[in-house]
Order: structure tokens, then C-alpha cells, then sequence
């Protein structure tokens, strides 16, 4: 079928049914038949379990992310009522950088629900389909001729089958995209292991890896911003919140 | 007629409604050969939103076969360029 003969629902109609013959040898008993649809059924459960598993990951790193923010931006605070601008701004920028990524764990976590969402629909659905199909199996076995009840069944059993593959797609593509994320979050665990989030900041050794790539990825007119507004806060009298951390060193010679 | 949309489920549309599908399927298609995105997620919704419409559900104790099956909604201009022009046709 060259060029673009083809329909969008022509090609799609061909894709499940290949793997619906895939799921459905015309010559299966239906006892193995009605096997299959259980196994998928189990596998389908599986599926869910994995979005779940991938879903609590990311909200574990939210949490971290979450705590890392709010260190830094204490960080960021003693470090400047210190004089030590150049920590402050480190700080701030890791900061920057910790809420650009939970940012985005954000929106993974909300696809992540709506997908465990939509297979679990699916999941009730193809049990529907599956208990219907077994009691069909039997209604058509004690009233028809085999000859009959032949092809009864082979239609009962497409439209399973194809319940089933369009369920197989749908699991499919859920975990394709949770795969994408758990590589991500496998990322971040290594930036966190390798320190970007670590608390000792420390500077004048001309910078790391971890803060070169730091300044690549933060927008540093936001750590400007930030860092003006912590001066202005500490710097204007008030001081509003002051770090209570470690205040009897605060005058610590520079 | 049943139409599937492809990991969202089964709807029954009035036979009526064949052609006007046909037609948006070939628009989404010749989009796609057009390489162009935005025509084609208008043509495409546009096709989900006829179906949703026109169409009652399925219900889950229903076993029938469907006549026309589309692609998943959140089909990607990526994947339906894939799928449906060139050798991506049918695939093996």
C-alpha cells in the first residue's frame, strides 16, 4: 500500500488488527482464549502498579526539592548578612534551579496521575468485556450448532480482541511516556548525588563542574532579582525574618 | 456504525455521520503530507469532537467489532507522520 492511499483509521484499523491476530489464533479454544484475556487483564494491573511506583518516586524528589528550596534560600540569607555576596548568589542560584525542576516534576506528576487514571478506567472496562464474553461463551455453546456457535464465538471474540489490543495500546504508550520520567528521575538522582543540592557551599576554589553547569542552566537575571531582593530585605532594617541558624556566628570575620 | 477512538473506547454513530468522517480523515492525512501540524491537530480534534459528539459510548458488557478505529487523541504530528505517509504505511 504505497504513498497515501490510506486513511489515518485504515492504518490504525490494520495496526490493531495485527495485534489482535497477534492475541487471537483464529484456531485457540476459547478456554485459552478466555486465558489470555485474564493474563492481560493481570498485566494490565501490572501496568498500573508501575505508574504508581514511578508517581511516588517523583513525589519523593518533590519533597526533597521542596526542603532543598526553602535550605537554600535560608542559605542564601545568612550568607549575605555575612557580606559573603558571592555564597548568597550560589545559593540563589541553586535555589533557581531546584524550583525550575519541581516545576516541571510538577507537571510530570500530573500526567503520571491522569494516565494511572485512564488505565484503570480501561482496566474496568475490559473486565466488563471479559465477563461478558464469558457468559456469552456459554449461552452460544448450549444454543447453537457448533457450526453456528463457531462463528458466534468468533465474533464475540473479536470484539474482546480488539477490546484487548486497543487496552495493550493504551498500557503501551502509558509506559513508554513513565519510562521517559523514570530516566529523568534517575538523573536527578545522580545530580543530587553528585551535589548539586549539597549544603556546604563552598567558594574560591574557581567552581566546580556542578556550578559551571549551574550557571548554564539558571537564569541568572532571576538570581539577580532574588539576590536584590535579599538585600534589600536584610539591608533595610527590618529584617524581617532573620536565619536564626547558627546566630552566634554571625560575625564572622571575613 | 461503532467507531473506536484508539485507548480512549467504543462510540455508536449514526451511519450518517461515514462520509463527514471519511472526509476529515482524508483532510488530517493530506495535512500530514503537507507537513503541516497546526491543520493537522484542527482536523484531527475535529474528527474526536464528531465522534464524542455524535456518538453514544459503548457499554462495557458490549462486545462488538469496530468499523473504523482512530488513532489515540494525544497522537503526536511526529507519530501520525510516522504512521501515516511514506513507508510508515503498515509497518511490519
Amino acid at each position: 500500500m504505497p504513498g497515501m492511499s490510506g486513511r489515518m483509521s485504515t492504518v490504525i484499523k490494520a495496526k490493531i488488527n495485527k495485534l489482535l491476530d497477534r492475541a487471537e489464533d483464529p484456531g485457540e479454544t476459547l478456554e485459552y482464549s478466555y486465558q489470555k484475556q485474564m493474563e492481560l487483564l493481570q498485566n494490565v494491573k501490572k501496568g498500573i502498579a508501575d505508574v504508581v511506583t514511578s508517581k511516588k518516586r517523583l513525589q519523593l524528589q518533590q519533597q526533597k526539592l521542596e526542603q532543598q528550596v526553602v535550605k537554600l534560600d535560608t542559605q542564601a540569607r545568612q550568607a549575605l548578612s555575612q557580606g559573603r555576596e558571592d555564597l548568597a548568589r550560589t545559593a540563589l542560584e541553586r535555589k533557581q534551579f531546584a524550583q525550575d525542576e519541581l516545576q516541571s516534576l510538577d507537571q510530570q506528576v500530573a500526567e503520571l496521575e491522569s494516565q494511572q487514571a485512564s488505565l484503570i478506567e480501561k482496566e474496568q472496562k475490559l473486565r466488563g468485556k471479559i465477563d461478558q464474553f464469558r457468559t456469552k461463551k456459554e449461552v452460544i455453546k448450549a444454543q447453537y450448532s457448533a457450526a453456528e456457535a463457531s462463528v458466534k464465538i468468533s465474533e464475540a471474540a473479536s470484539g474482546v480482541g480488539e477490546e484487548m489490543a486497543d487496552v495493550g495500546m493504551a498500557m503501551q504508550r502509558a509506559l513508554d511516556k513513565t519510562e521517559n520520567m523514570r530516566a529523568r528521575a534517575n538523573a536527578m538522582d545522580e545530580l543530587e548525588a553528585a551535589g548539586a543540592f549539597d549544603d556546604n557551599l563552598q567558594l574560591g576554589t574557581g567552581g566546580d563542574d556542578i556550578d559551571r553547569e549551574l550557571h548554564e542552566l539558571t537564569s541568572q537575571s532571576q538570581v539577580d532579582d532574588d539576590l536584590a531582593k535579599l538585600k534589600a530585605e536584610l539591608g533595610s532594617g527590618t529584617t524581617p525574618d532573620q536565619p536564626s541558624l547558627g546566630s552566634g556566628e554571625q560575625e564572622r570575620p571575613a | 456504525m461503532i467507531v473506536r477512538i484508539a485507548t480512549e473506547g467504543q462510540y455508536r454513530l449514526p451511519d450518517e455521520d461515514a462520509e463527514r468522517l471519511n472526509d476529515l480523515d482524508n483532510d488530517a492525512v493530506a495535512a500530514v503530507v503537507a507537513d503541516d501540524e497546526d491543520r493537522f491537530h484542527e482536523v484531527f480534534e475535529q474528527m474526536l469532537d464528531l465522534v464524542r459528539a455524535d456518538g453514544s459510548p459503548l457499554g462495557d458488557d458490549e462486545l462488538e467489532e469496530s468499523d473504523v478505529i482512530l488513532p489515540p487523541p494525544d497522537t503526536s504530528f511526529v507519530e501520525a507522520a510516522a504512521e501515516f505517509t511514506g513507508e510508515g504505511l503498515i509497518p511490519d
